[in-house]
């Protein structure tokens, strides 16, 4: 059996690995796990996954979860164009700065935003305090200013003039604020800019089919009562 | 000029790359940060890393903040054994799984209970009992997930030897000891694992890296903690106001 990836494009981690591996020709078995029907709370996945988590990858006999470390070693495995880890120990080690940063900052904040914004009110028809909602999004404008200023700077990407990981894990969070709605690149040009260079990098077709699901977040229907009280415990452990 | 560590001790990050330096015998000089004084928030300390963050490695020109990313560095640029980030894939992806989960579910809970019983009385606030509460439901599934998942029957966290994420476990865990807390008294597994790095890392050396954080009880008590700066103030409602 070759390589299988438990996804959700639903869920940013999830679009990251799709796209690394789509962009990379790198064949694999899909494997879709619907979030919001609770198929990653299934006995079946708990299998593959005992944290009940996607993305998840299955290589053989070898199970890797977590998206940064599911990224690292298709990079190392398949010999993908050495730009998007470097071999270069400082080049390499701007991509690792960038990658821990973001899980405890960005992460959090574009999957708050979502939740917030959108998810609670559309999908689970529960109203968000006006409080709340501001302090998750002042908390989000803080974060970007920091994405912006210190981590892009002037140049094209992330980590340097070639595009990264760091980039695709960056502009995949940043889908999940734009699917609720925010403007995240407005008043923000060298953002906007960098967006557009990834988007090319990336390929318009593959960007835009990754993100289909997440930019359609205000239009879901809302959850059946079960499937919401399924859920509930899990979403309130993640945006805690 | 050679390679400088901007560090305070009482951060847990900090002490991984304290402990990892040391323990391989990496020269460096020790650039002393004391966050409490807001000293990383200093017009000094602006130039070297604008992120206002501790660690922080200075290589040359080269600067570079977060500790797993400095621990990957070190161990690349000074080929320090092979266990602590092995080259073999599968053995080092497992490492970057363990600090996936590590900073989703360990990094901003571990430190709550210091957070609560030490940090927020400097500044005159009180942790509501609930949020404390609910942190301690929080570290304890984490432990249990700690011991049963990662560790197992293994030696150590991901593998028969000590890695990058033994060290990174340690010091969030060290947190909770110093607070306090007996959180090996009922695992005795999470407890052999404690001893089995503390003697691979050497005693004096635990000793040395861990006093400041296991002696925080007593100076608050006796009033020796520096008190916090008017700019670290802020930074320390934020902090706090983030606790779920």
């Amino acid at each position: 059996m070759g390589l299988e990836l438990y996804l959700d494009l639903l869920s940013q981690p999830c679009r990251a690995v799709y796209i690394f591996a789509k962009k990379n020709g790198i064949p694999f078995e899909l494997h879709t796990v619907e979030l919001l029907k609770g198929q990653h709370l299934s006995d079946a996945f708990a299998q593959v996954n005992p944290l009940k988590k996607v993305p998840a990858l299955k290589d053989g006999n070898f199970t890797l979860t977590e998206s940064v470390a599911i990224l690292l070693y298709l990079t190392r495995k398949y010999k993908v164009p050495d730009h998007w880890y470097p071999q270069d120990l400082q080049a390499c080690a701007r991509v690792d700065e960038y990658l821990a940063w973001q899980h405890t900052t960005l992460r959090r904040n574009c999957l708050r935003a979502l939740w917030h914004k959108t998810m609670f009110p559309v999908f689970l028809g529960e109203s968000v305090s006006p409080e709340m909602l501001a302090a998750t999004l002042a908390e989000l404008d803080v974060t970007l200013k920091i994405l912006e200023d210190k981590f892009l700077q002037n140049k094209a990407y992330l980590s340097g003039s070639h595009i990264s990981l760091a980039d695709l894990v960056a502009i995949t969070e940043l889908m999940h604020p734009v699917g609720a709605g925010c403007q995240v690149f407005e008043g923000r040009p060298k953002l906007a800019a960098w967006r557009q260079r990834v988007e090319a990098a990336v390929g318009e077709d593959l960007f835009q089919e990754a993100h289909k699901v997440i930019l359609k977040a205000k239009d879901f229907p809302p959850a059946d009562p079960t499937i919401k009280q399924k859920l509930m415990p899990g979403v309130l452990a993640m945006i805690r | 000029m050679g390679l400088e560590l901007f560090l305070d001790l009482i951060s847990q990050p900090s002490r991984a790359v304290y402990i990892f330096a040391k323990k391989n015998g990496i020269p460096f000089e020790l650039r002393t940060v004391e966050l409490l004084k807001g000293q990383h928030l200093s017009k000094e300390f602006f130039p070297v890393n604008s992120l206002q963050r501790v660690p922080t490695l200075k290589d040359g020109d080269f600067v570079l903040s977060e500790s797993v990313a400095i621990l990957i560095y070190l161990s690349c640029k000074y080929q320090t054994a092979d266990h602590w980030y092995p080259s073999d894939l599968q053995a080092r992806m497992r490492i970057h799984e363990y600090l996936g989960w590590h900073a989703d579910c360990i990094y901003g809970t571990f430190g709550v209970s210091l957070w609560a019983q030490v940090l927020a009385p400097l500044i005159g606030v009180q942790v509501p009992e609930e949020k404390v509460k609910c942190n301690r439901t929080n570290v304890d599934k984490a432990l249990q997930y700690l011991e049963d998942k990662f560790l197992g029957h293994k030696a150590f966290l991901t593998s028969q030897q000590v890695t990058l994420a033994d060290l990174m476990a340690l010091e969030e865990l060290m947190q909770l000891v110093a607070v306090g807390y007996h959180l090996f008294e009922e695992r005795p597994r999470l407890a052999a694992w404690r001893e089995r790095v503390e003697a691979f890392l050497g005693i004096d050396l635990c000793q040395e890296a861990h006093g400041p954080i296991l002696n925080v009880v007593e100076q608050a008590a006796n009033k020796t903690l520096p008190e916090p700066s008017p700019e670290i103030h802020l930074i320390m409602l934020n902090r706090l106001f983030r606790i779920p």
